[in-house]
């Protein structure tokens, strides 16, 4: 059987991307947390997941921007370069559009909130809930969280229990640690 | 009844186009010659692309995407041929039309059949490769390039 040569591959997404028919680029990148899957829409980043699986991937993203979704390197090399900023600990806040589409109401405004949880700190699921103006809404923000569409850039990391205990993680309880410890320039966590 | 309702919805892109891809190029490098393959393969898919979101379901996307590669294929074809004189003589020494004759008014045939007497006349294609082209059956193209070449005749009479 003919196969499409590479070349012709990247030529034709580079081109889609560039005719603007495009609804979501996406791409897998290498990062010390695991190979992440990226995708961003005109408007900005719109997903960072843990899960680097396409197959599982492009179905939610089609649900949610548009059929369109096409594996577009290029079009995430902004996201992916300041990710590994990042992880080298050379960068401490991300300059990245973000296309939040289909998160409203109380979730919008707690992962607003989140986005202005400083790198290096940390605050707890029932801070952000009182911050909310809806102090019994703890669990709440902790599927919220659970739920973030774009980790590490929207930072549901710096988020713990009131006990200091680290509760839970989408990308799974190591993951958590590991960007808490890169971000607190120690080997090990230590929350008090 | 959700895998079904799956297997109906519009996949996304990425998916359709990895199933789709070699399959695409294979057919437009029997058509066209793997040079002037490349150029229509990108201009299949951007096409593709163009009418994506608005399919209403998933059902026949390879038929939907092997005919507009074959378009493509038809266009590609006409705009490095150079043009012709029509004359009213059509039958070549194998008694088939010299398809170089019959061209420029093969445009003014309904559109199955244009493509069916282009891609037999005109790429030599076998009647099986033009059903697949067409998402029809062997003889369905047999007989729309048949009735596309009588409709030559007459016009030509």
């Amino acid at each position: 059987m003919t196969t499409v040569p590479n070349a012709l591959d990247r030529s034709f997404r580079q081109a889609a991307a560039e005719a603007g028919l495009i609804d979501v680029s996406f791409d897998v990148a290498d990062s010390p947390v695991g190979p992440l899957l990226l995708a961003v829409t005109e408007a900005g980043l719109c997903r960072i997941s843990f899960d680097p699986e396409p197959e599982r991937a492009t179905d939610e993203l089609a649900r949610t921007f548009g059929v369109r979704v096409l594996r577009g390197p290029r079009e995430v090399d902004r996201v992916r370069r300041e990710l590994e900023e990042y992880f080298e600990g050379r960068r401490r806040t991300f300059d990245l559009p973000l296309d939040l589409r289909g998160r409203s109401g109380f979730s919008r405004e707690i992962l607003d909130r989140l986005a202005r949880v400083p790198y290096g700190q940390v605050t707890t699921y029932k801070s952000l809930a009182v911050e909310a103006g809806n102090p019994l809404a703890a669990r709440a923000v902790g599927t919220i969280m659970n739920r973030n569409p774009i980790p590490i850039v929207l930072p549901c990391h710096r988020v713990v229990g009131s006990n200091g205990s680290l509760v839970g993680y989408g990308g799974g309880l190591d993951r958590k640690r590991l960007l808490l410890d890169l971000e607190s320039g120690r080997p090990r966590l230590d929350i008090h | 009844l959700k895998r079904m309702m799956e297997a109906m919805s519009v996949p996304p892109f990425e998916r359709f186009y990895v199933e789709h891809r070699d399959a695409v190029f294979g057919h437009l490098v029997r058509l066209l010659g793997r040079q002037r393959a490349e150029d229509a393969f990108q201009e299949t898919f951007l096409r593709a692309l163009r009418g994506y979101d608005t399919l209403r379901h998933g059902r026949y996307l390879r038929a939907w995407v092997f005919t507009i590669a074959t378009r493509v294929a038809i266009d590609e074809g006409r705009k490095r041929r150079p043009e012709v004189v029509p004359e009213l003589d059509v039958e070549s020494a194998d008694g088939r039309p010299a398809y170089a004759q019959i061209e420029h008014l093969a445009e003014e045939l309904p559109e199955k059949e244009r493509a069916a007497v282009v891609l037999r006349y005109a790429y030599d294609l076998s009647y099986s490769d033009i059903g697949t082209a067409l998402g029809s059956s062997e003889e369905a193209a047999r007989q729309a390039a048949s009735s596309g070449v009588r409709r030559l005749r007459r016009r030509l009479s």
